[in-house]
């Protein structure tokens, strides 16, 4: 074969391939979107869940995702920034450090369901912490923990040196330097990243089954005391999260709009995540723009 | 404040800085814990039904029967964990062309627009739920798969097709990372050599770039053969070695996911269990282990 | 050292948690929430002619999770001083957390003796079972098949894999597939001892899920299916087959004419009292029982004409 023949056939088929996985995407959010938009409504999202009854929403499954999602980050973030930094500016090259990111490399890329088994074993029973959002929170803390590392520990590393010398020229300590120089450089990366991670919490099932529990106890939306158990924001009661709703009514649901409702959620849940990526691309655009303009000002 | 006793008086920068120094350094240490706590309880689980006697391991690694309820109940995971490579091997197959094709045309074919199209397109699919992909391999790909090829189109393939769109993302930006660290001189070289942009592709820029991409193939692996719900919803449980693609196998984190709940804990059931997740901690390290190796390589 | 090590990880946790909810002495109080109600319900004993309160956590389960719930929401609307969670996880896990104490009800689709046993029968010793309902399992099949009955013969041989084709059992001339459920599932059990009265060894290709949806939706697509189910999931989508000519009815159940049900058992660990005693007692009123037992498609266990024993003896009430 000539050689400008097979770079021809080469060039198309590597073409059709990638445009073949923009189609699978276009498909899937296609299939998703045609079958679950119908269903949406305002009601359908601040209702509660019908047993056997059609109409039910998922109200209380969309809350407990979101605040979940909150409670984890309100953990993951001041810890991920603390070990993300300390990788970044005072590790020193040598065996214990290069140990450390063994341990990050591994914790991101446990399998999930073993982190929920080993969720079930430690926080939900020898802590005695039942299924609960706390016991939620800190399984998936344990892979988005190594996520906020990795994130803040690159974008430390992306700041120019020249920035950090200037730091220490002007006398300043490694610490004042790290919170007031490099931290601000950092945050948009870090921002960013901490948003798409933020995606993976919301879309996580097989940890949550057996830590955050399959089950939802009635809310009273107007209780806000933390304390009361039906209140929405008692961090220590059961919380099914919308990506276990949509495995429960897909598994075990008894109301016949089962396959609507997981349709409708599963569409809830990936426009969530849409948004979740949009917002993370304008916020470190603002973000970054905002801190170079003042930056100029002063 | 007995660290530095010389100093009468600790300046405010001085306690900031150690202050934020013994934070991160807890940080550091919360993830040495929470690691080493989570490889002793799922070791402790798991071990224990081979120190009590109650399964062998060479019951457990080499057996094919898995009957945990009959009445002289066996506990071979044979079947899981033979399942679990085939998804994984089939899944990664499938991708690792696919992947490659739609790194190559971000970086070599159209730089200009490709990466526009194809990077939100990867980071999309990268954050769609497992529980998503696994509704729409139950309602999509099974009834496709049945009409097509002989067969309950539930089974081994897929489980595969499921997981090789979930790896794609991961492969594909690993791999794109890679091709466009390529030194562009060695690119040029071979151009100027004549060479077509085929030639270039398949005889400069993968040869070299390979074990960058092989370490994008084998993250992904990583992934599928951890993937849990997804799978377990498509690829029909059956305990056995399946004997044809389309025909109904389980894999660890399947049978996992089905028993975990419906077996009591400390029972030689729910422990086999665990030594099955304690077979995918292992995994786990293996595969992190490959990508070390992989990397260094990639370096010299 | 382990210990310390732990705690001291929780410790950091719940300062974030609890500083978010903005109430210092949080930790305290949620863990009495949490250790539920034993302490509690005794507490409440005391003054039980007044007003119950009180929290209970009931885990187990999923197939029983909903019409627990309910009943429990409609406890707690004449009960406001008293909060029931009803929790999933499995029967398995029901009966580990109710014999360990962590929580006050396990909920289970099988007799507790059945899943403690060995090491473990002591254990089960300690529950007490309430039997608040029952659930009658009906073999399916595709509607295609074109059979209306099988005898338990039939079904043994269909499920042993010794007729592999629905023509041999009368039907059309389309190969069997099996869905059934792991060797872990309630529901197989139940349907091999009273269905099959034997135990049978996982088939070569068979499909096996644990979610009625699930199997419900399989059978319903799959061409030549067969599979089980329990009555509150039957629908058009699958056809119910007669078993030994007997329909799976609920008169047939309550009469004890059709054999294949079980009981659903909520578990306490020793005689319960306080709220925990109201609330199973509220359960098994007439109120309860003919009201969302039957709505869920569960039959009412007082309504039984014929009462069945761990070992699986059945004797007429």
């Amino acid at each position: 074969m000539k050689p400008r023949t097979a770079d021809k056939i080469a060039t198309t088929v590597i073409v059709a391939l990638a445009l073949l996985i923009v189609a699978i995407l276009i498909g899937l959010l296609g299939y998703i979107l045609v079958r679950g938009l119908g269903h949406i409504s305002w009601d359908f999202l601040t209702s509660a869940p019908q047993k056997i009854r059609a109409g039910g929403g998922v109200g209380p499954q969309l809350f407990n995702s979101l605040f979940l999602l909150v409670l984890t980050l309100l953990i993951t973030v001041p810890l991920g920034l603390g070990a993300g930094i300390f990788m970044a500016e005072y590790a020193r090259p040598g065996r214990l450090t290069n140990f450390i990111r063994l341990i990050v490399e591994v914790l991101s890329s446990f399998p999930s369901i073993i982190v929920g088994l080993f969720g079930l074993l430690l926080i939900v029973n020898y802590f005695d912490l039942g299924f609960s959002l706390v016991s939620g929170a800190l399984a998936l803390t344990v892979f988005n923990l190594p996520l906020m590392v990795r994130i803040t520990e690159q974008a430390f590393r992306a700041v120019p040196k020249q920035q950090k010398e200037a730091g220490f020229a002007l006398g300043l300590s490694k610490w004042k330097i790290v919170t007031s120089v490099l931290l601000p450089v950092a945050l948009p990366t870090i921002i960013t990243g901490t948003i798409l991670s933020a995606g993976r919490v919301f879309g996580e099932a097989a940890a949550l089954m057996f830590t955050a529990g399959m089950s939802s106890p009635r809310l009273d939306f107007s209780n806000w005391n933390p304390l009361s158990p039906s209140s929405p924001l008692n961090p220590f009661r059961p919380a099914e999260t919308l990506a276990v709703h949509i495995w429960k009514v897909n598994s075990e649901g008894l109301a016949p709009d089962a396959a609507e409702i997981a349709a409708g959620a599963s569409a809830v849940l990936v426009i969530t995540v849409l948004i979740f990526n949009l917002a993370a691309r304008f916020f470190g655009r603002y973000i970054y723009r905002k801190l170079t303009a003042s930056k100029r000002m002063n | 404040m007995s660290v530095k006793p010389k100093k009468t008086r600790l300046e405010k920068h001085h306690i900031e800085d150690l202050i934020g120094r013994s934070y991160m350094s807890l940080c550091v240490l919360l993830l040495v814990v929470i690691i080493v706590s989570m490889v002793y309880f799922v070791a402790s689980k798991g071990l224990a039904n081979f120190f009590s006697g109650k399964v062998s391991l060479s019951e457990f690694f080499g057996g094919t029967k898995w009957a945990p309820d009959a009445e002289t109940p066996s506990y071979g995971a044979l079947p899981f964990i033979s399942g679990s490579f085939l998804v994984t091997l089939l899944a990664a197959l499938i991708a690792s062309p696919l992947s490659i094709c739609a790194a190559l045309f971000m970086t070599e074919i159209v730089p200009s627009w490709g990466k526009k199209l194809l990077q939100p397109v990867i980071e999309l699919l990268s954050g769609i739920p497992s529980v998503v992909y696994g509704f729409v391999g139950l309602s999509v790909i099974v009834p496709f798969l049945r009409d097509t090829f002989p067969g309950q189109g539930i089974g081994v393939f897929a489980g595969a097709l499921v997981l090789s769109v979930m790896i794609l993302p991961t492969i594909t930006s690993v791999a794109a990372d890679a091709l466009a660290a390529l030194p562009q001189n060695l690119k040029e070289s071979s151009f100027a050599l004549g060479a077509t942009r085929w030639q270039t592709i398949s005889r400069v820029i993968l040869p070299t770039t390979f074990p960058a991409i092989m370490t994008g193939v084998v993250l992904g692996m990583a992934r599928a053969f951890g993937e849990a719900l997804a799978v377990q919803m498509v690829i029909g449980n059956a305990p056995f070695v399946p004997k044809s693609l389309f025909e109904s196998a389980s894999t660890l984190t399947s049978v996992i996911t089905l028993s975990m709940g419906n077996t009591t804990m400390g029972s030689t059931h729910n422990n086999a269990l665990w030594s099955m997740a304690l077979v995918l901690m292992l995994m786990t390290f293996l595969f992190v282990l490959v990508v070390r190796m992989l990397e260094r390589r990639n370096k010299i | 050292m382990q210990f310390k090590k732990k705690s001291w990880i929780m410790a950091l946790a719940l300062t974030s948690v609890v500083a978010l909810s903005a109430c210092g002495n949080n930790g305290g109080n949620n863990a009495a929430t949490n250790n539920t109600g034993n302490n509690t319900a005794a507490n409440n004993t005391q003054n039980s002619s007044a007003e119950l309160s009180g929290s209970i956590l009931a885990s187990g389960s999923t197939a029983l999770q909903p019409l627990v719930e309910q009943v429990a929401e409609r406890f707690m609307e004449t009960n406001t001083g008293v909060d029931i969670q009803v929790q999933g996880g499995g029967s398995g896990t029901g009966l580990t957390q109710v014999a360990e104490k962590q929580v006050d009800i396990g909920n289970s689709d099988v007799f507790a003796e059945e899943k403690l046993k060995d090491d473990d029968a002591e254990k089960a010793a300690a529950l007490v079972d309430h039997q608040v309902a029952v659930v009658a399992i009906a073999a399916v099949s595709h509607p295609d098949a074109g059979v209306d009955s099988l005898t338990k013969q039939q079904l043994v041989d269909i499920f042993t894999g010794k007729i592999k084709n629905w023509s041999e059992v009368g039907g059309a001339d389309q190969a069997i597939q099996i869905i059934n459920r792991p060797a872990s599932s309630g529901t197989r059990a139940t349907f091999e001892t009273f269905a099959l009265g034997t135990k049978t060894e996982d088939l070569q290709g068979s499909i096996q899920e644990d979610s009625s949806g699930t199997v419900k939706k399989m059978i319903g697509e799959t061409p030549g299916a067969i599979g089980y189910l329990a009555l509150s999931y039957l629908d058009d989508s699958v056809k119910t087959l007669n078993y030994d000519g007997v329909e799976p009815s609920v008169d047939n159940v309550i009469s004890g004419d059709y054999p294949v049900w079980a009981y659903q058992h909520m578990y306490t660990n020793g005689e319960p009292t306080g709220a925990v005693k109201a609330f199973l007692d509220y359960f098994l009123t007439d109120e309860v029982q003919t009201t969302d037992v039957v709505e869920l498609g569960y039959i009412p266990a007082s309504q039984m004409q014929v009462s069945r024993d761990v070992e699986g003896n059945v004797t007429t009430k």
